[in-house]
């Protein structure tokens, strides 16, 4: 007996739950041959919305979690990357990753999120400080997730490049809505079948795929994203700048013109987690 | 959800007394059905699939924004906690009155407090006000005091000023087939009210069925007066206001109406928080009642956070970009 193909319809990863678009549009990816291989989601403006109301209702339950705990679930993201390696292998190679290259950029993605599955309990003890006052006094800093932040991914290293840009904002107890590289958006697509299964709760990581121009001025106005973060071209730049003018927001983009070597151990570290926190000072009486 | 089961066996055949015991408890079925009989049941499917395509209207923007603001002045705003301090609730009667700067929103219906508030709330809104006091009066939200207190309590609601009060149905005596008294009661709090406009809370919740919703929405509208409201929910159960449980009573009303004349409002409370689910409530008044109860004193929505959505989509419609909730008053969430 001949059996049907089962061919994979794939959705994205909003709020813990596996969505279409709100739109019901999709756009045809085509694998590395020029074969038809899926029809992704195309995430509109209203999608993006969804997905800032669902980092809204996870966000306060993440960011009140121990440190320590939302490094054990980072940690726990990177087993599950490991343990389905062929999985993400195959799909970063849709995108037309050779073998070789996709293996390396998956173990570059694990070690990264090791990496800050280590920070999650210690950069608040280096940002932190207590400061010297001249008065009866103690004076300290200590820093507080921003709230839901907007990412923007590139579309070379899709997995190594999203990851190593949402990795560090959770870590904190951010919540993030990401859009997803938009010429290789499997990867993502995979990666939150992955998220779904690592302990993080819903609605903390929020992937969206689809074109640039239906998300770029929405997540720029949007004034419950707090910060922008990602990869972005002068005209995107420009938009998001004067979006975030108006709704008071922080950016922190790398420019489209110069490549970021996510690769290099210059893409990770503790700068990437100051990037999107708060910093509160308090003082407190000194008692007798 | 269809009719009850009949009995199989008559009430003073061999099962006797216990018999009949039993079959009271299970909500005697003979006065149940000699009510069905009167008024019909409801098809609960065909209920559930009306109710669905309600949520698939297509809302253009004029008529977003024309209907985000009839809800906001169809908003009994609500404060009905434990912890209700008298500075909270002048703080609600400011919203109430001015729900938000530079919107142009009219204010909303009323506000919706316990009894030992409603003073507070007429020192917060003068004499002379649009908006009106509601006040749960009657043992809110189980109803279980004697008839005698539960009087007192409206009567005080009304000398400290409440212009509505809403009351709480006997649902133990209803599920037992008690239909009269459960009518007297209303009857009394009704004749207290004097002048005062009168909400039944049916506790949909608790009835259990569309039928017994039906039911209980015909026992209320019998002896209320036009202008009188029949309420979903206390707000204080699991289940609250559904668009399904809403459009039985919504159907009860238009039947009602069309056999005697006599309108009776309508009030969903609890559960709707988002300016899109109004949206639908709204969508669910006009194709089944029509213009005419599209105005607040004919549909009304009990809601405590309702109104901060309203005024967030009112004011993404109005400036284009999507608004944070901390925005507007009383979101306590920071993230």
């Amino acid at each position: 007996m001949t059996r049907l193909p089962i061919t994979k319809t794939p959705k994205v990863y909003v709020g813990g739950a596996f969505i279409r678009s709100e739109s019901a549009r999709t756009f045809p990816l085509q694998d590395a041959a020029g074969n038809f291989f899926a029809n992704i989601p195309q995430c509109t403006r209203k999608d993006l919305r969804n997905a800032v109301e669902a980092a809204a209702k996870a966000g306060p339950g993440w960011a009140k979690r121990t440190a320590y705990n939302r490094g054990q679930i980072i940690y726990r993201l990177a087993e599950m990357l490991e343990a389905r390696r062929a999985d993400m292998g195959d799909a970063l190679a849709v995108g037309g990753a050779t073998r070789a290259a996709a293996a390396k950029e998956i173990t570059a993605t694990i070690d990264r999120l090791i990496h800050y599955a280590g920070w999650a309990d210690k950069y608040e003890q280096v940002l932190g400080s207590v400061n010297p006052v001249a008065s009866p006094h103690f004076n300290f800093t200590v820093t507080e997730p921003m709230g839901i932040i907007g990412l923007l991914a590139p579309d070379e290293a899709p997995l190594l490049a999203l990851v190593s840009l949402l990795a560090p904002v959770i870590t904190s107890g951010n919540t993030v809505v990401a859009l997803a590289s938009t010429a290789r958006p499997y990867p993502a697509i995979v990666l939150g079948e992955m998220l779904a299964t690592s302990d993080l709760p819903g609605g903390v990581v929020n992937l969206l795929t689809g074109f640039r121009k239906d998300i770029v001025p929405t997540m720029a106005t949007h004034a419950h994203l707090r910060a922008i973060g990602g990869v972005a071209n002068a005209a995107e730049r420009h938009t998001l700048k004067l979006g975030a003018v108006e709704s008071v927001k922080r950016v922190k983009l790398h420019p489209a013109e110069e490549p970021v070597d996510w690769f290099s151990a210059k893409a990770q570290g503790l700068y990437e987690i100051r990037d999107f926190v708060e910093f509160k000072t308090t003082w407190h009486p000194i008692g007798a | 959800m269809g009719r009850l089961p009949s009995p199989s066996l008559p009430l003073f055949s061999a099962g006797g007394w216990g018999m009949v015991a039993a079959l009271m408890k299970a909500g005697s079925p003979a006065a149940f059905r000699r009510l069905c009989n009167e008024i019909g049941t409801v098809d609960a499917v065909g209920i559930e699939e009306r109710v669905a395509k309600y949520a698939t209207r297509s809302v253009k923007q004029a008529s977003k924004v024309a209907g985000l603001k009839l809800v906001v002045s169809m908003v009994d705003l609500t404060t009905l906690e434990g912890k209700d301090t008298p500075d909270k609730v002048a703080s609600l009667c400011q919203k109430a009155l001015h729900p938000h700067a530079g919107l142009d929103v009219p204010p909303v219906a009323a506000v919706c407090v316990y009894p030992s508030m409603v003073k507070h709330a007429r020192r917060a809104l003068g004499a002379d006000t649009a908006v009106r006091i509601a006040s749960v009066a009657t043992a809110f939200p189980s109803g279980q005091a004697p008839l005698r207190s539960r009087l007192a309590e409206v009567k005080a609601a009304l000398a400290d000023g409440a212009d509505e009060i809403d009351m709480v149905i006997n649902r133990g005596a209803f599920l037992a087939g008690e239909f009269q008294l459960v009518q007297d009661e209303i009857t009394a709090v009704r004749d207290t009210c004097g002048a005062a406009t009168l909400k039944v809370i049916l506790e949909v919740s608790e009835l259990e069925t569309y039928d017994n919703i039906r039911a209980a929405s015909f026992l209320a509208m019998r002896v209320l007066r036009p202008g009188d409201f029949i309420k979903t929910s206390t707000g204080k159960t699991l289940l609250n206001a559904t668009l399904g449980n809403n459009q039985v009573m919504l159907e009860a009303i238009r039947d009602f109406y069309l056999e005697t004349g006599i309108p009776i409002a309508m009030k969903p409370a609890g559960g709707i928080r988002t300016a899109k689910q109004s949206l639908h409530f709204l969508i669910a008044v006009k194709e089944t009642l029509g213009d005419a109860w599209l105005t607040n004193r004919r549909y009304r929505f009990g809601a405590s956070s309702l109104l901060n959505d309203l005024l967030r989509q009112l004011e993404k419609e109005k400036t284009g970009t999507y608004q944070a909730p901390y925005h507007f008053s009383e979101a306590a969430e920071s993230y």
